[in-house]
């Protein structure tokens, strides 16, 4: 790879670290009530801080290297600490560690209000362990949900030394948006509804917050999906010419996607509900991002512009599910991750230039993409069911019935989002200064 | 000496403070409150979600006044506040017993 490129590799890292820090902290923390904003916004925060470490140290080993165990994970002592690697061999565990983290924070909007913040820094090293890393490795890793021999898709329709059609998901719809959509779901049922939920009017804070978080967003899912190809093993000018080639159209379709999904997420509200809200622009926007993320590569504009439409309305109409269902997904990780991955994942067996049911070429590819969701959405709900029960039977999800009414913000982090008001009958209490001597005079004489 | 309270609309409250400083009134308190009455609140949807908001915002102004001076500056308030729709608000005057200007220590007309 020539010096262009990886100085590309390097932006696009930073630009998917921008979607979640502040990205979706903003973007979930203006949905949040005023209570309970700080606690939102640390989420994504803390998965940063604490994600970053973990895959450092065992993240990148047990996503990918050569010690494969049963196709699920790898070895995660073969490469621990980076051992191993060196070099511009960094550049790649920058960018993909930047991916645990978001997946991860993304699972947060689930559980606004009421997870314990300690409950939480003990979820995220244990979830990406048994949940992110093992997805990585099977979609990205040459594990079971690859193309490789015996894989999902070599089991379903065989070929030469590997599967005759290979799953296609280029930057995540299973590993990112179904996993953290499926992790918010189990997450959600785990700790139960929020006090009021259903009741009392529990409606975002402050929306635009919420616009900046999508548009950050938007922007920063430019190094999230354009970053994501991958070179083989061209070099040089070939690698540049392909580069162009590849980045070119990834980058229209997800920007198209993304833009019919906010316009049929508003036109869905503006039949349904009589007026167009920018939270539902907001929330098409992210709608579209998730269903384009696995899809963008395999698409052309205009199939991508279908994907879009077809994501945003459907999320749109997923939201509602919650209350007919009962289960208080609080900020829609189901209804957009889950739902939006799953129409992403699922779409490119329709619309794949390549292997689309629409373009004459059969339903192989759209039966390997079925399965591969499947598996996934399996993979995480009893991932996140075993490390949800482990950590409420050890130290408890869910903070006081007091704590909750009086907001996460007091109760766990001790903070006040907004002082506005001059008139808060606060006071300082009187810090411990150093005794302070007069210095003797001729004392450094 | 009263105290002439009245709870107005908001965009109304401009005219209202400019046609009582025409008639001489020097000051006031302005303070932004919600209620509701006769006009009820609003609906707000969040994703569907649909909330009913019962209070509607509204401006209240507080002015002590000679005796002599309330019913003109009723009227004022009224004529200059009314749009003929819902919603409009009302004005009310109570009697008070002393004033005192911090400042100095002035007591009752004098403080006004």
């Amino acid at each position: 790879m020539d010096y262009g490129l990886q100085a590309w590799m390097l932006v696009s890292a930073s630009l998917v670290l921008l979607m979640t820090t502040p990205g979706l902290a903003l973007f979930y923390g203006g949905m949040s009530r005023s209570k309970s904003v700080l606690n939102m916004m640390m989420m994504s925060f803390s998965a940063m801080g604490v994600i970053g470490i973990v895959y450092v140290l065992w993240g990148w080993s047990m996503s990918y290297g050569a010690q494969d165990v049963a196709l699920l994970f790898n070895n995660p002592f073969e490469t621990f600490g980076l051992n191993g690697i060196s070099g511009t061999g960094y550049m790649g565990v920058g960018f993909q560690l930047t991916f645990a983290v978001i997946t991860a924070a993304l699972i947060s909007g689930a559980v606004a209000d009421r997870l314990k913040f300690s409950a939480w820094l003990v979820f995220l090293p244990l979830w990406v362990t048994l949940s992110y890393f093992p997805l990585a490795h099977m979609v990205w890793g040459g594990g079971f949900l690859s193309g490789v021999q015996n894989g999902l898709a070599d089991l379903l329709f065989s070929g030469d030394g590997g599967a005759a059609v290979a799953p296609i998901d280029y930057a995540g719809g299973t590993v990112v948006h179904i996993n953290a959509g499926v992790a918010g779901l189990v997450l959600a049922l785990l700790l139960g509804r929020r006090l009021g939920f259903g009741k009392e009017p529990i409606k975002p804070h402050s929306l635009p917050l919420t616009m900046i978080g999508a548009g950050l967003l938007w922007f920063g899912w430019f190094g999230f999906n354009v970053g994501s190809w991958v070179p083989g093993d061209l070099t040089g000018d070939a690698a540049g010419t392909y580069w162009l080639e590849e980045t070119s159209l990834v980058w229209l379709n997800t920007t198209v996607a993304t833009c019919a999904a906010m316009m049929s997420w508003l036109l869905v509200e503006k039949l349904r509900d009589g007026k167009a809200t920018s939270l539902g622009a907001a929330s098409g926007v992210v709608a579209g991002l998730v269903a384009i993320t696995p899809a963008c590569g395999a698409l052309s504009p205009v199939g991508s512009i279908i994907l879009g439409a077809v994501a945003g309305a459907l999320c749109a109409l997923a939201v509602g599910l919650k209350y007919r269902f009962g289960y208080d997904d609080s900020l829609d990780v189901v209804g957009v991750h889950l739902v939006g991955g799953l129409v992403g994942t699922i779409g490119i067996g329709f619309l794949a230039l390549d292997g689309g049911l629409f373009y004459g070429d059969g339903i192989r590819q759209l039966v390997v993409q079925l399965a591969v969701a499947l598996f996934a959405v399996l993979w995480s709900a009893v991932a996140t069911l075993g490390v949800g029960l482990l950590v409420k039977a050890v130290i408890g999800l869910r903070v006081t019935e007091e704590d909750e009414v009086a907001g996460i913000d007091l109760a766990d982090h001790g903070e006040s989002a907004y002082d506005l008001s001059s008139t808060s009958g606060s006071s300082r209490r009187p810090a411990v200064l150093a005794e302070s001597k007069p210095v003797a005079e001729g004392a450094n004489a | 000496m009263k105290l002439v309270t009245a709870v107005i609309k908001p965009h109304k409250w401009e005219d209202v403070r400019e046609a009582l400083e025409t008639f001489g009134v020097a000051g006031m308190t302005v303070s932004e409150v919600s209620g509701y009455g006769r006009q009820k609140g609003h609906t707000e949807v969040y994703r569907g979600a649909e909330y009913d908001i019962a209070l509607v915002p509204k401006i209240r102004l507080e002015i002590v006044v000679e005796d002599a001076d309330a019913d003109d500056i009723v009227e004022i308030i009224v004529k200059t506040a009314q749009t003929g729709r819902i919603g409009d608000g009302k004005v009310w005057v109570q009697p008070v017993d002393a004033v005192v200007r911090v400042r100095t220590g002035d007591r009752d007309e004098s403080a006004l």
